[in-house]
């Protein structure tokens, strides 16, 4: 659709006549064009260009890490050596697996939907700690050059779980490899910790925390993991190059230490952390349901505090990944009835979605696809937890292809279709562009067909007793291979056409409306693209983040929503007139400076009658 | 209502630029309302900071909990190699620069700025006399090739450190006797005399020895740090009052380094953020308004403190 | 196409029929395995299909028109406390009842009967040993039928796991220590053995066999291979081992090079060390490369070989001294 220059977005007053210039420049100057150059990108403080910069990263090495996946299953198309030798295999399965643990899915949606959204969802300028923020995205590039740094010398081939004591006697570059994901760790825990403290401390007035977007909640709860969980992986990875650096004894039998104690401190952070990779999930299909549905999320209590029980209940079940190391059937016993519990909150939220689009008006925009897609890929990838978790039923599923399954149908299923769902739903918002609604569809329905053809039969494939990490196989199992690569390549193709249209997109005009979907939450009343500063002020929240669909209508020319008008006012939400154009008004960027004023302000003891310590605000 | 019908406050013609707090307050972030407001989320923060850096140390501790439950006589051989005295004066050090950190928390609060800056430089001075400390102690270590892995290459036994023989002196000379007995031994075998002269040695110390010193010593593996996979798990040696040598002897200093080394370098880390508050504190920008970084710093130090207060008892006191 | 003709030595000899799903149950164990799975997976295609189906459902019959159209959904309450609970306690319930069964095959798995047979298994990179009651060695497991069989499992360098898809069984062997596992065969034949557990470039090729003898075969099979060991002219008996020892892993016998230099034309071969002195390839080189392979290596080769200290009687190790000699 093409706009006309002067069309005002402002939610506030619904009209799509000419705008006071203030607010019109505010729309074309944008968080995109504030600042131009280089230099104003790497050192941004604005949480926006953040998160784009995490977009570009993170989906640059999802393309490396798919394009060794693809290689990966072309070369398991026959049994026997097709295109490699079992070492390289060895490694490329090893990188495939780091990148994409590491690099995409534990940054992903915080990172990259996180940095974006979750400011203007608390109606906030900037996260608590812009500077923070940023550390953590060069933090994030240089945890990536250090594994760039492992494929170039001679990538590890441990696999991304770094086993000792083959990690600590292989000679591949394996130091580069967890030194690049301790440093990536500390990305992780900055993120998090950043979002806690913006969660408790930037919510602006009326917003308490029933109030709250259920994204936010599933940030706060994925941040609590992060923050906890991390250090230990810290310490873990480290202690492994001190082990290969110094031969410290502490992995390695033959050197007096333990490889199963390797495995515990491991599997303390990774359980979490698969946990760091889903619950953001969740909270990009809280969002999109009651949107797309029209209706309040069914159930917003359970949902928001499913998440905190998921969260804290996942520090307790890292055994679960160990039931045939040795380790005792006492621990086994524990760790096995803790993983069931935590089935359940998960399905409170797979029923509680369902029971939002009952009587419900339903939408089926790209993002809600990616939202019903979700559901099914995530509930078969769910139930398959339940059979890894029973203790007998693990001894013949683990490290085998029923494993691969299961985590690649909730990794894959789960977290990459919700961040799709979410880019796809926030894309207009960062943007300011829409992308072609057909296309988008088609290329839905390819990556869905993709991915349960290249997962589903290695199901089969794991029950039937086919291990993983095999180079090599045994040909009774060549045909559900081949099914499953050609499925690969067939999510391939439907990532690339995903690519290709949204980056196409980014050509045409801003054409974006604020709130193109209707939904309730704080940050479709800003223009699309927003302006650089977010809010001027905090504005004052009476509503929950799902109450109103029915005060919202859609104006076809804008296509976006804008308030209903009340009675008698045209447009407007029933703020008077001489109070609307003081709001229109106030638009306007912080930080323009009376002439004169000494921006250093230097201290005094005389101070101003402002905030004395241990006064209240 | 939805919260996109909103009705923002503060709407003000007048404000075009920056409101008045913000304006007297230049060290207040644009998107905080009040100083307090940011102080509050600072401090927030490195608490939560705080806690991650306990569980990065917690993985440590762990560790050094499962290695000292499964192999004590490690612990009980290895910490006579470490000076007490010195790992107790730099925690006397290291409390007086938690003291002069909280005092300089004070002083930013009141305003005082001479006396701010004479406590981040007093606790500057204390880290760098911790850090030298652990210099002289580290570079006894390594000339003494206590070190980890590959690298250790005892030159003394552990009978032969002073402050051992000062403790124990009737166990330093049955330790003397033993390795004695242990060389005599050696020699006979090499000359072929073995059984006879080893007997006639043996009768001689036996009453002083005790019997499982003896058995020991006629399996000399179990006195030498080898490579044998099928006899780990049992340990070999009791804690003879540290006697002699383990096994794996060198994982105690693999554990020492370890520990007091990541230990160091956040000690580094400190000095390098009181150096970052000093230039601050000399461009004048603490005061009663603002104090937020020297009180997050001082916390910071706070917890390398306790650490190290955790770390003295774990390896310089075993007993 | 080497690495085939390895795989292909130790397939099983018996077909490796399945079910759609699992491979054909040889064992007690298996047995209550397959209830369980079977229970799970029904469970699971019911919820998968009662999902599918409630959100298509949803989903055609609540689609809005259009976005003009601007319609209201209708007003149903927005949480519902008992129902909430209702769908919680249920599956907590179920799921509770599953953790139970399986607990409950977790301990049988893991509590050997008394008197079962003892077979020690010693893993490596990349072949499994079997170690009989009388000190004999081969590198497929062997056993009698419908007698319990308990294996003491562990490794000479990385983590490995013995895995037994047809017993639905599976052990770590971790290197410093010993774990076990047990299992009880219910029908003569061979299936197959495989590691499960990533440990370097051979891990897909450390493929093995149990050979489960009817009854009276197993101790046939065992005194048989005595005599042969005994009574074998030491070329053979050395060929013999170079199969069972797993020699033939990393070394081949026609030349080509693997993991180690080949055998063919070995013996009084000259061979560049790795620090640059050249040896003559003699008995007392053998000797000691089996026994501390790590200390003297060909230059070029990477230190890889486990040791065979202990392994090895005098006569086996000559033997194998002898059978390379056979290989010009």
């Amino acid at each position: 659709m093409t706009s006309t220059t002067t069309v005002m977005n402002s939610p506030l007053t619904g009209k799509s006549s000419a705008s006071p210039p203030s607010f019109d420049g505010a729309r074309s100057d944008s968080y995109l064009t504030h600042d131009r150059g280089l230099a104003s990108w790497i050192f941004t403080l604005d949480h926006k260009r953040i998160g784009i910069m995490y977009l570009i990263g993170v989906m640059t090495a999802f393309l490396v890490g798919g394009v060794f996946a693809l290689l990966i299953r072309t070369e398991l198309f026959f049994p026997g050596r097709t295109l490699m030798d079992a070492q390289t295999y060895n490694q490329l399965f090893t990188l495939h697996g780091a990148i994409m643990v590491f690099l995409v899915i534990i940054p992903g949606i915080p990172a990259i939907l996180g940095n974006f959204v979750l400011p203007m969802q608390l109606g906030a300028k900037d996260v608590a700690f812009p500077r923070l923020n940023l550390a953590s995205f060069h933090l994030w590039v240089l945890g990536a050059l250090f594994l760039v740094l492992s494929m170039v010398l001679s990538a590890a081939d441990t696999g991304w779980t770094f086993y000792t004591p083959y990690s600590t006697t292989t000679s591949t570059a394996v130091i580069p490899a967890t030194f690049g994901a301790f440093i990536l760790g500390f990305s992780s825990i900055f993120t998090g910790l950043n979002f806690i403290v913006s969660i408790h401390k930037l919510r602006p007035p009326g917003m308490g925390w029933y109030r709250m977007p259920l994204f936010l909640w599933s940030l706060y709860a994925t941040a609590i993991i992060q923050v906890l969980a991390t250090p230990v992986l810290g310490i873990t990875l480290l202690l492994l190059i001190a082990e290969r650096l110094f031969q410290i004894g502490i992995f390695d039998p033959a050197l007096g230490g333990d490889p199963v104690l390797y495995e515990h401190f491991f599997w303390f952070y990774s359980h979490p952390a698969v946990y760091i990779m889903i619950v953001p999930a969740f909270g990009v299909i809280s969002e999109i349901i009651p949107a797309f549905s029209r209706k309040r999320i069914f159930g917003y209590k359970f949902i928001a505090l499913s998440s905190l029980a998921i969260a804290v209940l996942g520090f307790f079940v890292w055994g679960h990944h160990m039931f045939t190391s040795g380790q005792s059937v006492l621990a086994g016993t524990l760790f096995s009835a803790l993983t069931f519990l935590i089935a359940i909150p998960t399905a409170i939220k797979v029923f509680n979605w369902i029971a939002t689009m009952y009587k419900g008006r339903i939408h089926l925009d790209t993002p809600m696809l990616y939202a019903l897609a979700f559901l099914w890929v995530f509930t078969i990838g769910g139930l398959t937890g339940i059979f890894l978790g029973t203790m007998s039923i693990d001894v013949h599923l683990h490290d085998t292809y029923f494993v691969v399954a299961h985590f690649h149908y909730v990794m894959m299923g789960g977290s990459i279709t919700a961040f799709l769902g979410g880019l796809h739903y926030w894309w207009p918002k960062m943007f300011g562009r829409t992308y072609d609604e057909k296309l988008a569809r088609i290329a839905t329905g390819v990556v869905f067909v993709g991915l349960n053809l290249t997962f589903f039969p290695q199901f089969i494939l794991g029950a039937r007793g086919m291990p993983r990490r095999y180079y090599d196989y045994l040909p009774e199992f060549t045909h559900l291979h081949q099914l499953s690569s050609v499925g690969a390549f067939i999510l391939g193709a439907g990532f690339v056409m995903t690519a290709v249209y949204l980056i196409a997109s980014l050509r045409r005009p801003i054409n974006a409306a604020a709130n193109p979907w209707g939904a309730s939450t704080l940050e479709w009343t800003l223009p699309s693209p927003p302006p650089y500063y977010n809010f001027h002020e905090a504005p004052v929240v009476t509503a929950g983040p799902y109450d109103g669909y029915e005060d919202l209508i859609y104006v076809e020319n804008l296509q976006g929503y804008v308030p209903r008008p009340k009675d008698g006012a045209e447009g407007g939400s029933g703020v008077p007139p001489e109070k609307r154009a003081e709001i229109a008004n106030t638009s306007k960027p912080p930080g323009v400076r009376e002439p004169g004023v000494n921006a250093d302000g230097d201290q005094s003891d005389s101070a101003t009658e402002t905030q004395k310590p241990g006064e209240e605000a | 209502m939805s919260q996109t019908i909103v009705t923002p406050i503060g709407a003000n013609a007048e404000s075009e630029h920056l409101d008045a707090i913000h304006q007297e307050n230049p060290h207040l972030a644009h998107h905080y309302d009040t100083p307090r407001h940011q102080y509050e989320a600072g401090k927030l923060g490195i608490w939560i900071f705080l806690v991650t850096e306990i569980l990065f140390f917690a993985g440590l501790f762990c560790a050094y909990t499962i290695y000292r439950t499964e192999r004590p006589e490690v612990f009980n051989w290895g910490h006579q190699f470490l000076d007490w005295r010195l790992g107790g004066l730099n925690t006397i050090i290291l409390l007086t620069s938690s003291l002069t950190a909280a005092w300089a928390v004070r002083c930013a609060q009141i305003g005082y700025r001479r006396a701010l800056i004479v406590n981040i430089v007093a606790t500057i001075a204390l880290a760098f006399g911790f850090l030298g400390i652990k210099y002289v102690e580290y570079s006894h270590k390594f000339h003494e090739g206590l070190l980890p892995g590959h690298h250790f290459a005892p030159s003394e036994e552990a009978w032969e450190i002073e402050s051992f023989r000062a403790k124990h002196p009737h166990a330093a000379d049955l330790a003397e006797a033993l390795e004695a007995y242990q060389a005599s031994r050696e020699k006979a075998e090499k000359s072929g005399k073995a059984h006879h002269d080893a007997k006639a040695v043996e009768g001689q110390i036996a009453p002083v020895v005790p019997s499982r010193l003896r058995e020991l010593l006629r399996n000399p593996e179990a006195t030498q740090p080898l490579v044998d996979i099928g006899a780990i798990r049992n340990p070999e040696v009791e804690p003879q009052e540290g006697l002699l040598r383990p096994k794996y002897a060198h994982v105690f200093f693999s554990i020492y380094f370890f520990m007091t080394g990541l230990h160091g370098i956040h000690v580094i880390a400190g000095i390098i953020v009181w150096i970052w508050l000093l230039r601050r504190t000399i461009a004048g920008h603490f005061g009663p308004k603002f104090f937020g970084p020297i009180d997050f710093g001082a916390l910071y130090w706070h917890l390398v403190d306790l650490i190290w207060i955790f770390l003295f008892p774990l390896l310089y006191l075993v007993s | 196409m080497i690495t085939y003709l390895l795989l292909a030595d130790a397939l099983p000899k018996s077909p490796q029929s399945s079910t759609f799903w699992l491979p054909k149950a040889g064992s007690l164990s298996a047995g209550q395995f397959d209830w369980l799975y079977d229970f799970l997976a029904i469970l699971s295609i019911v919820s998968v299909v009662g999902v599918a189906v409630a959100m298509l459902y949803l989903v055609v019959k609540y689609r809005a028109r259009s976005r003009v159209a601007n319609e209201i959904a209708d007003k149903t309450p927005d949480h519902n406390t008992t129902l909430e609970l209702t769908w919680s306690i249920i599956p907590l319930f179920i799921v509770m009842a599953i953790f139970v069964w399986g607990f409950k095959g977790y301990l049988d798995l893991r509590t050997p009967p008394k008197d079962a047979l003892e077979v020690n298994v010693t893993g490596q990179k990349w072949n499994w040993s079997f170690t009989y009651s009388n000190g004999m060695s081969d590198n497929a497991l062997h056993v009698p039928v419908n007698t319990p069989v308990r294996l003491l499992l562990t490794s000479v360098d990385v983590i490995h796991s013995l895995y037994i898809p047809a017993f639905r069984i599976k052990m770590d062997a971790v290197p410093g220590r010993y774990t076990e596992m047990w299992f009880q065969s219910t029908e003569a034949g061979e299936y197959s053995i495989f590691c499960a557990e990533y440990c370097g470039a051979g891990h897909s090729r450390m493929l093995s066999r149990v050979v489960v003898h009817e009854p009276g075969g197993y101790e046939n099979w065992l005194s048989e291979q005595q005599k042969k060991m005994n009574s074998l002219p030491l070329p053979e008996l050395g060929a013999q081992l170079y199969q069972k020892q797993g020699c033939k892993t990393c070394h081949s016998i026609d030349g080509s090079r693997l993991v180690g230099p080949s055998w063919k034309g070995l013996f009084g071969r000259k061979e560049t060390m790795s620090d640059g002195t050249v040896i003559d390839v003699d008995a007392n080189y053998i000797r000691e490369s089996i026994a501390e392979p790590q200390k003297r290596i060909v230059m070029g080769f990477a230190p890889a070989m486990p040791t065979y200290q202990g392994k090895l009687t005098d006569r086996e190790l000559t033997a194998l001294i002898e059978y390379i000699k056979t290989l010009k």
